[in-house]
């Protein structure tokens, strides 16, 4: 018999020429496909998955591209909104600063012309109080020397019997005054 | 040679006045089919070398030139390269696991069709019966975890993650420093060749057992009926390995990519 003849001999024991074999065959195996093919096959497989998914994910960058830029544009529209309310705002301030400036230099221009043309009105007054003043005593005086015959000449006594006079006449008319 | 190709030669048969050939271990050794010096060129040798043949030929031919609408043959490969990329390394290792994808394939299709040789007609041998080639693997797989483990966590942490389990009680830590060490750095390698090498082993083993049988006891009598039965039986066998081998070659690649990521993560 073969198998007897060959002789049992234990299984686990590796023989070294059928390593070596089976080590470099695995080597030529890892080898060519390691460095070459599955690479290969993967950069096939990637560039696939990018065609495919690829294309839906540029679309989908688009569309986010689209919305950031409608969102700036948003944005902007909103804040030129704002600019022209807040330039009309400020013209609006500034012309009514400007109108209450200008209310203000009328007010009070028109308050120097009234105290202009009151000064002018006191002092034509006095004036002519002191013109009537000086003609009446006059004229009191020609009419009273006239009556008396007397000259009155003294200018003392001229001037004090007026004033007394006139002092009568005033009182009375501010009775009279007084009791209307 | 195979022992039912011996079986022939010797012819021998229940009518011949001939006992029973059990197959046995004589089932894996190979007469040389040529001889350099002390080398003997054996069957596993040749088997391995035609199964690089063709899982090289295969890919070679399927993604030499890919295109990025696949032709048939690259479908096929791409179908073969995703279950590893995606069910086997990113499912264990996760995104760092692409990196060791080719390692992976490679080791999975060598094993599987070197496997897958056990029921072609002709070969009818699986290489990974003679310990030597599961060991190399092994081997390859067993160093990669190694060097994987230190480059990753240097000397104190690498030696930390193969024997260290955190929020230990004191009393516990030789113990279980001495087990994770077995567990790790004899036990892994070891049942990892182990493993494939057994399935492969039996499986080939009983299929010659059922294939003799069906020959050795066909003859006009009753017996006739047992060969009929030993014959589905090394049928349904065969069925049953084309199963087992692709289950192995899968197993192995599972682990080895478990390993992988264990050495990957910080701690365990």
């Amino acid at each position: 018999m073969l198998f007897l003849a060959e002789g049992a001999q234990n299984p686990l024991i590796p023989g070294g020429a059928e390593l070596v074999v089976g080590l470099l065959c695995f080597f030529i195996v890892f080898g060519l496909l390691g460095k070459k093919l599955l690479p290969n096959i993967q950069k096939t497989l990637e560039e696939r998955h990018d065609a495919i998914e690829g294309g839906l994910e540029r679309a989908a960058e688009a569309q986010a591209e689209a919305n950031r830029t409608l969102e700036q544009y948003k944005a902007q529209l909103a804040e030129a909104r704002h600019e022209a309310a807040r330039i009309t705002e400020q013209a609006r301030e500034q012309g009514a600063q400007i109108i209450a400036e200008m209310r203000e230099e009328g007010q009070r221009q028109r308050e120097a012309i009234i105290a202009a043309g009151h000064a002018q009105i006191e002092a034509d007054r006095r004036q002519v109080t002191a013109t009537l003043r000086q003609e009446v005593g006059r004229i009191a005086t020609d009419l009273a020397g006239k009556l008396v015959g007397e000259s009155l000449e003294d200018h003392a006594r001229q001037s004090r019997t007026i004033d007394r006079f006139l002092e009568g006449l005033e009182g009375s008319a501010a009775e009279t005054g007084a009791a209307r | 040679m195979s022992a039912h190709t011996l079986l022939a030669e010797s012819g021998c048969h229940i009518n011949h006045d001939c006992a029973f050939p059990a197959p046995g271990l004589n089932s894996f050794d190979f007469k040389p089919i040529f001889s350099i010096g002390s080398f003997d060129f054996t069957k596993p040798m040749l088997l391995a070398i035609i199964c690089v043949v063709l899982v090289v030929g295969f890919f070679w031919a399927a993604f030499n030139k890919p295109k990025l609408v696949p032709g048939k043959l690259q479908l096929v490969g791409e179908i073969g390269y995703n279950f590893v990329a995606r069910s086997i390394a990113r499912e264990v290792i996760g995104k760092k696991g692409d990196k060791y994808v080719p390692f992976l394939t490679s080791i999975f299709f060598f094993v599987w069709i070197m496997n897958v040789m056990s029921i072609i007609p002709f070969a009818q041998f699986p290489a990974n019966s003679k310990f030597a080639f599961p060991v190399a693997l092994a081997a390859l797989v067993f160093i990669t975890y190694m060097y994987l483990t230190f480059k990753t966590h240097g000397f104190r942490g690498g030696v930390k993650n193969l024997v260290w389990i955190e929020g230990l009680p004191k009393f516990l830590v030789p113990l279980i420093v001495l087990l994770e060490f077995i567990q790790n750095v004899i036990t892994r390698p070891f049942t990892l060749a182990v493993r494939l090498w057994a399935n492969m082993f039996a499986g080939h083993l009983l299929i010659v057992l059922f294939s003799v049988a069906s020959w050795y006891l066909l003859t006009p009598s009753f017996l006739s009926a047992v060969a009929g039965g030993s014959f589905v039986l090394a049928a349904g066998m065969t069925a049953f390995e084309l199963l087992i081998q692709f289950l192995q070659a899968y197993i192995f690649t599972l682990l080895a990519s478990i390993y992988i990521s264990g050495a990957l993560e910080e701690g365990h």
